[in-house]
Formats: structure tokens, sequence, C-alpha cells
């Protein structure tokens, strides 16, 4: 099935939903969105991608196997946890480097969790939409 | 150390994610395998040696205090049960070396192994109950996927058994978790200790407790919910079959002996009663449905149901003695049962089948096999001086001094048809002439390499030794049991230790 609309649309659409789910991203730590949420609209990006030039365009435009996406999601959050450890701190203690950057906001591990909580649910939707897809 | 409780989840995941990072590469996800449930054992040893020494272990997970936050909780009982994960870990992989095809290990074996032993640990190790519930799911995922790994009729038949009632007694514990935060407004287990002793509403709380009963009933198979454990456990391979035996139904057996003893045995005569009664119907049908088996592994697999009922004894009789005989009762059935899975792996390998009546002579060719099954098989009759007859000695003088003779006749009559049904597998693996015409199989099977050998038979000796050696060792592996009873019993010291002061 090709449609020339959904292919365009696609394109363009596919840019701009992984520019929102970074905004969904970052913006969750006080306000609605988040890691979660952000993967999730990441991920239907790729499978809109998938839908309108299939599925192995889509793994082609991802680049990586959603297998790695989840392991490095999972590394990210083990390993923010785990730098609260090293300073003596219980597992998951949120540090924060103190300073404000620009679009970011303020940087510490709540951060990096989020980033892997984001990838690691790209990479599970991903696996199991494409899984599916292929069937 | 506040790290300690928590690398026991830790580990796992980090090696799960390492080995999906070396997807490819089966060789090295073997080995990272092997070396994951090492560490993870020694980090289990190691936390069990603290607790003992220190007392109970907490972590509030994010710095967040008690009631607000996640707290991760070690108190003896805990260690215990980590200790046999760890212990079912080591094995199970080192079993797996030799027998898992790569058709498995293509789609992952490794990996979800570890995630499995992280829910498992997750679970022994919360302090919160729908932190509990989040680590049944986590456990429960990756045992569908072992459990249907491998795509045969009858693994998928079991599997959607399996997964069905686990899924409805998700429902049950979700239900219970959200009518117990209705009425009690927090979720922390020591915080709920503390809210319902302080201020008891007997009707609401018995109906949570008959709630988590049925949900924890279910996922420790018991009278009249087990049905989909011998449907489902004897199709998956057998490292896989030893591992579940081991762990997922205890996982049941220690979320209702923790949820119980801290929020609702205080008040709850009924509830005892209740226990009781389930108990000793889960033991007759669990050893009533073995006796009429003819199949190693499914037969084996209603001991598991049968042995379930010792363990709620213990707790329904909720004396110190029959605690301790609980504790005691699990590690025992723990090894026991899993080394006569993994023996009933080898004979699969040496003879091609699982049925008993194609089997026989086994006991000429393979002495130490032989002496392999045998040792746990009368370990788990309750043969002296086996672990399992101190287990179940402690557990019928318990009952008898509760003054509860029904149960205690039940479970001596139990035990004389567990001995029957152990017999019977003796006589018609080990003892009789090989049934069928033609060379017996001794003579056609392929030679194995030493490495396959010590794979097999090494982690089996392992479990049939610790089995021994709790039998022999019995009076400070008791030891330990009574503490951890005496911590189940008074759940003040577990309280102040996640509260940070006295209830």
């Amino acid at each position: 099935m090709t449609s020339l609309v959904l292919s365009t649309a696609t394109r363009f659409l596919l840019p701009l939903m992984l520019l929102f789910s970074l905004f969904l991203l970052l913006r969750g730590h006080n306000d609605p969105g988040g890691g979660f949420v952000g993967g999730l609209v990441a991920a239907t990006g790729f499978v809109l991608y998938a839908l309108a030039y299939g599925v192995e365009a889509a793994q082609r435009v991802l680049r990586v196997h959603p297998r790695v996406l989840i392991a490095i999601g999972l590394l990210c959050a083990l390993g923010s946890g785990a730098l609260a450890c090293m300073s003596g701190q219980p597992f998951l203690t949120g540090l924060w480097s103190g300073y404000e950057i620009p679009v970011l906001g303020k940087v510490g591990t709540p951060l990096v969790f989020d980033v892997g909580v984001y990838v690691m649910v790209v990479g599970v939707t991903l696996l199991i939409i494409f899984s599916l897809a292929e069937e | 150390m506040t790290i300690l409780p928590v690398l026991p989840v830790v580990i796992p995941l980090t090696v799960a994610a390492v080995s999906l990072l070396a997807w490819r590469w089966r060789a090295l996800q073997r080995w990272l395998g092997l070396a994951g449930t090492m560490a993870l054992f020694g980090t289990v040893l190691w936390l069990f040696a603290v607790v003992w020494r220190d007392g109970v272990q907490v972590t509030q997970l994010g710095n967040w205090p008690a009631p607000f936050g996640i707290t991760f909780v070690a108190d003896l009982f805990s260690a215990i049960m980590l200790l046999l994960a760890g212990l079912m870990g080591v094995v199970v992989v080192l079993y797996s070396l030799a027998s898992i095809s790569p058709a498995h290990e293509a789609f992952g074996y490794y990996p979800l192994l570890q995630i499995l032993l992280a829910g498992v640990c997750g679970a022994f190790l919360t302090g919160d109950i729908f932190n509990l519930y989040v680590w049944f799911e986590v456990m429960l995922i990756a045992s569908f996927v072992l459990l249907a790994l491998g795509g045969e009729r009858p693994q998928l038949e079991g599997a959607v058994k399996y997964v069905t009632l686990n899924l409805i007694s998700s429902t049950f514990f979700l239900t219970a978790v959200g009518i117990l935060y209705g009425i009690t407004g927090t979720l922390n287990l020591a915080d709920l200790s503390r809210v319902l002793s302080s201020e008891p509403q007997p009707d609401l709380t018995l109906t949570v407790a008959m709630l988590f009963l049925v949900a924890f009933g279910i996922k420790a198979a018991v009278f009249p919910l087990f049905f989909w454990l011998p449907a489902a456990y004897h199709t998956p391979p057998v490292a896989v079959t030893a591992l579940f035996s081991g762990l997922l139904t205890k996982v049941g057996v220690y979320a209702s002996m923790r949820v119980f003893t801290l929020l609702f045995m205080p008040q709850g005569n009924s509830i005892r009663l209740l226990l009781l009664l389930i108990a000793g119907l889960t033991m007759v049908t669990g050893v009533l449905g073995a006796v009429a088996q003819n199949e190693f592994r499914r037969l084996l697999s209603f001991h598991i149901v049968s042995q379930i009922g010792y363990l709620l004894m213990g707790l329904g009789l909720f004396t110190p003695p029959a605690l301790t005989g609980a504790i005691f009762f699990m590690a025992h059935v723990i090894v026991a049962k899993a080394a006569l899975f993994l023996v009933s792996g080898i004979t699969y390998r040496l003879t091609g089948t699982y049925e008993l009546k194609k089997l026989g002579g086994l006991s000429h060719t393979y002495p130490g096999l032989a002496l392999l099954f045998l040792l746990p098989a009368f370990s788990l009759a309750g043969i002296p001086p086996l672990s399992g007859f101190w287990a179940k000695l402690i557990l019928i003088r318990a009952g008898l001094g509760a003054e509860h003779y029904v149960i205690v006749a039940t479970a001596l009559a139990v035990s004389i048809l567990t001995l029957f049904s152990m017999t019977k597998i003796w006589t018609e693996v080990f003892w009789k002439e090989y049934p069928e015409q033609g060379p017996s199989p001794a003579s056609s099977v392929p030679l194995w390499s030493v490495p396959v050998r010590l794979a097999l038979f090494f982690p089996t000796a392992v479990l049939a030794a610790c089995s021994v050696m709790m039998g022999l060792a019995v009076e400070p592996c008791l030891a330990v049991a009574q503490r951890a009873a005496e911590q189940l019993l008074h759940p003040a010291a577990y309280v102040q230790a996640v509260l940070g002061r006295l209830p």
C-alpha cells in the first residue's frame, strides 16, 4: 500500500514528531511529559514512517536495531541511579550539577534517567511493532 | 552500605542489558550469564552475612523518606530467599550451558533469565506493596517468554493457561492494593502494618486479605487454583522448569508470608483456619495428581503443588516453630525439587523420553545418576537424615503443639504418598529392566565431552549435596530459620528499620 499523501506528509511529520518528543522529554521534570510519553511519541513517528515506506525503510532510518536501544536505555537509567551510590547516597538519588543550561534547564541525573526511559521506550515499542509488522 | 540491598536487582538488569548488546555473540552471552549469576550469588551471600550480623538492612530509593518513596528492605527471611534465588541462578545457568538449544539462545534465553532473576530478587526485597506488584509483573513477563520460547504446540497450550490465570491473579492483586490504599492511604508495607494495627477495620481488612489470598494463591498454585502449573511446567526445557519450580511459585508463597505476617495475621483467626484448610487440600490434591501420572516431569510438577501445601501449613499455624519449619521447608523444597528436575533432564538426554513406561535399567548403567535422583527424592519424601525429614518433623511437631491434629494427619499421609510416587519413579526409571527390545540406551548414548558432562552433573550434584548438607547440619540451618521466623512474628523491628521510629 503506497499513498502519495501519506509518504509526502511523513517526510515532514517524522522530524516534527521527533522534535516534539524531545520537547516532551525535557519539559517532563515538573510539568506533564517526560521520558515515557516522549519515547512513545518518537516511536509513533517511526511507526508512521514504517506505514508509509515499509518496515525495512523505517529500520534503515532508525540506523540501530531497537534491541540496542533497549539495552542502552536500560544502562542509562541504571547508570544514573548508580552515580548517586558512588557519592554515598541511596540508589537513584537525584544529583544536580547546579548549572542552568539554556534549553535544557537544570541538569542532573534525573535527566539522564529520563533519557534512558525515553530511549528504552522507543526501543521496546519499535521492537514490538516491527516484529508484528514483519509477520 | 546503602547500595547493598539494591545490588541483587541491579546486577541481573545490567547483565541483561549488556547481553542484549552482545546479541550476536552467543558464547559471550553464555559467559556473561554465568558471570552475572555468580556475581549475584556472591552479592546475596554478602547481603546475608550483613543481615545476619547487623539486622534488617534498608535503602530508601532516591532518598525519599519511608512512607512516601519506595523502600528496599532485606530482613533475614528476604536474605534467605535471595540466597536461594542466587543459588538457583548459578545452577540453572550452568546446566543451560550444556542443555539449551541454539534456537533458544537466538531468541534471548540468557537475557530473559537475568530479567527473571531481577524480578524475583526485586519481589524479595521490596518493602512497598505496589512495587511488589511491579516486580511480580517483571518476573511474569520474563517467565511467559521463557515458557513459550520454542513455540511447540504443548508449550503454547501450557503458556496460554499460565498467562491467562496469572493475568487474572494480577488483577486481583491490583484490586486488593487499590482497596488497601483506599482504607489506609499508604502503600509502604511497614506503614501499612502500623496503620492496620493501630486502627483496625476488620471487615474491609478481611476482604482485602481474601483478595490477596486469591492473587497469591494463583501464583503459588494452591488448591483450587493450581491447575495451570501441571499444564505448563512440563513443556519448556528442563533448565527453565527447574528455575520455575525453584522460584516462581515460591515467590507467591513468599509474598503471602510477607503480607499476611505483616498485615493480617495479628487479627485473623478465621484467616488461619482457612489457610490450614487450603494447605491440607493442596497437599492432598497435589500428591493424588502425582500418583496418577506416568510422565517424569508431570509427576514432579504435581509434587510442587503438594509441597506448597506444607509451606501454607506453616503459615496457617502461625506459631514460632511452624514458621521456622515453613522457612526451612522452603529452602529444602527449592533445592530438592530443582535437583529432581535436573535429573529428569539428564535421563531425557540419555534415553530420549520422559515416559516412565519406556524408561528402565538406568541404575545399572548410570549408578551415579541413580544416586543423584535418590538423594533429593528421599529427601522430598522425608527420609532421615535428609533435609526433608527435618523440615516435615518441625512442621508436624508445630502442628501437634498447636493442637491442629487434622492437618498433622494429612501431612503424614501425604508424606507416605510422596514416598510412594518417588519409589514409583525409582522402580520405573532406575530399577526395572529396560522395557523394549534391542540395545539398551546405554550403548546408543553418544559419548559426552567432559565439559558437557560437567555442566549437566555438577549443578545437579551441588543441589543434591545441599539437600544432604541441610539434613546433616540441621542445627545451624534451623538457627537461621528460627531467627527469620522471629523477625516475621514480631514485625516491630521491620517497621522500625523502615520508618526509622517505633510503631
